[in-house]
């Protein structure tokens, strides 16, 4: 098990650095969405199964789509670096190379995963109630009753937080759609398109964050606008 | 994006079914395994990326319309924050359950059981249409005008990633 561990973590420093030194976005994208698949696989290794799942489906199906998409809008090759000056090189080394030593500090001082005598693990409000007396009146299965335990902190005690996160993720669509709609009419809506429908933000009041975005769009798709 | 190889086409109409069919059985047995609303959501909507990707923009939107996605992507949200607000009306604390029936534990059971589910395909619901609403904008642009971008960017060559239309 330890070599896999070691394997899948040696695999997963070396597909960062190549995604971070790629010039090629397109080529740094595949070997991000390659990055969350040993991610997965990694979540896998320690069990957690839902978390290994979203990683699959969000980290290397949707997010590397959703790159592809912002790629084709923004070109497939980053800008040469510029000619810096030395500091200005080295400070950034020195800065990420000090939080890598203190983290690795940090972890020397944490339990082995899957120790049961980790605080995490031996706390008697947090492992009794929801996995180790699962079976049990008080516990999460007969409190709640869903066999995945899982869905019953996700959804039952800890619904509150689950429901903040479905809005951060209609809000996220919410944001697109006001930034990078602009100009474009509704599609379903021939009423508000229509040539005689007022417009309901004229270019002229344009907020500053979407002006690169909506003047190139009136540059060369101004026949919809 | 779009491709014209009949392989891809082909292939991907007889798998978009079977993708959504998978999302919806990873909602449905979000309470016994691995899956719930987030990840179901994820896969219903890769199946309309698909779409988008193998038969272009416009064909994708005309499967899945701005109005409907528009309309869909709240109505999750919408129908989360109900159930938590109904618990409250029912007398109990926002999102619990157990207040919309009596102190009968198969009751209570059962409540707990259609509260999940409930707020499960809103997550569904929600995440499903939010990216699908995510990759459609993002990537209109790709079809209208991809010479523009080419004067930017010399090297940047779009059709040599697959995009041959």
């Amino acid at each position: 098990m330890t070599f896999i561990d070691d394997l899948l973590l040696a695999i997963l420093v070396i597909l960062a650095v190549s995604a971070v030194r790629s010039r090629d976005l397109l080529a740094a994208t595949a070997i991000a969405g390659a990055y969350s698949l040993m991610m997965a696989l990694l979540w896998v290794v320690m069990n957690a199964m839902d978390v290994a799942f979203t990683e699959a489906a969000v980290g290397a199906g949707i997010s590397t789509v959703l790159m592809l998409a912002a790629i084709s809008r923004v070109g497939r090759l980053e800008k040469p670096a510029e000619k810096s000056s030395r500091p200005r090189r080295v400070m950034p080394v020195v800065a990420s190379v000090a939080c890598a030593a203190a983290l690795l500090y940090g972890t020397a001082d944490m339990p082995r995963v899957g120790d049961p005598n980790s605080p995490a693990n031996s706390h008697p409000g947090v492992v009794k109630r929801y996995l180790d007396s699962a079976d049990k009146p008080d516990g999460s299965l007969g409190e709640v009753g869903p066999p995945n335990v899982v869905t019953s902190v996700l959804g039952d005690y800890r619904g509150y937080d689950t429901f903040g996160e479905t809005t951060v993720i209609f809000t996220a669509a919410l944001c697109v759609v006001l930034l990078l709609r602009h100009g474009h009419g509704t599609g379903g809506s021939p009423a508000r398109s229509g040539p005689g429908a007022p417009r309901t933000l004229p270019p002229v009041q344009t907020p500053a964050l979407t002006a690169p975005i909506a003047g190139r769009r009136h540059s060369s798709g101004g026949d919809e606008a | 994006m779009k491709t014209n190889s009949p392989i891809i086409q082909m292939v991907s109409r007889f798998m978009i079914p079977f993708i959504q069919l998978y999302g919806m059985y990873v909602f449905a047995h979000g309470e016994v395994g691995p899956g719930g609303g987030f990840q179901a959501g994820v896969i219903i909507a890769a199946s309309f990326v698909l779409l988008g990707l193998v038969y272009g923009w416009d064909y994708g939107r005309s499967q899945v319309s701005e109005r409907v996605s528009d309309l869909l992507a709240p109505t999750g949200a919408l129908l989360y924050g109900l159930i938590g607000l109904g618990a409250v009306f029912a007398g109990g604390a926002y999102l619990q359950y157990a207040a919309y029936t009596d102190s009968d534990p198969h009751h209570v059971h059962l409540a707990h059981h259609l509260g999940l589910i409930g707020i499960e395909l809103g997550v569904t619901i929600t995440v499903t249409f939010a990216m699908v609403t995510l990759y459609f904008e993002m990537s209109r642009v790709s079809d209208e005008d991809q010479d523009g971008l080419a004067d930017n960017y010399p090297a940047h060559s779009p059709k040599a990633g697959g995009q041959d239309d």
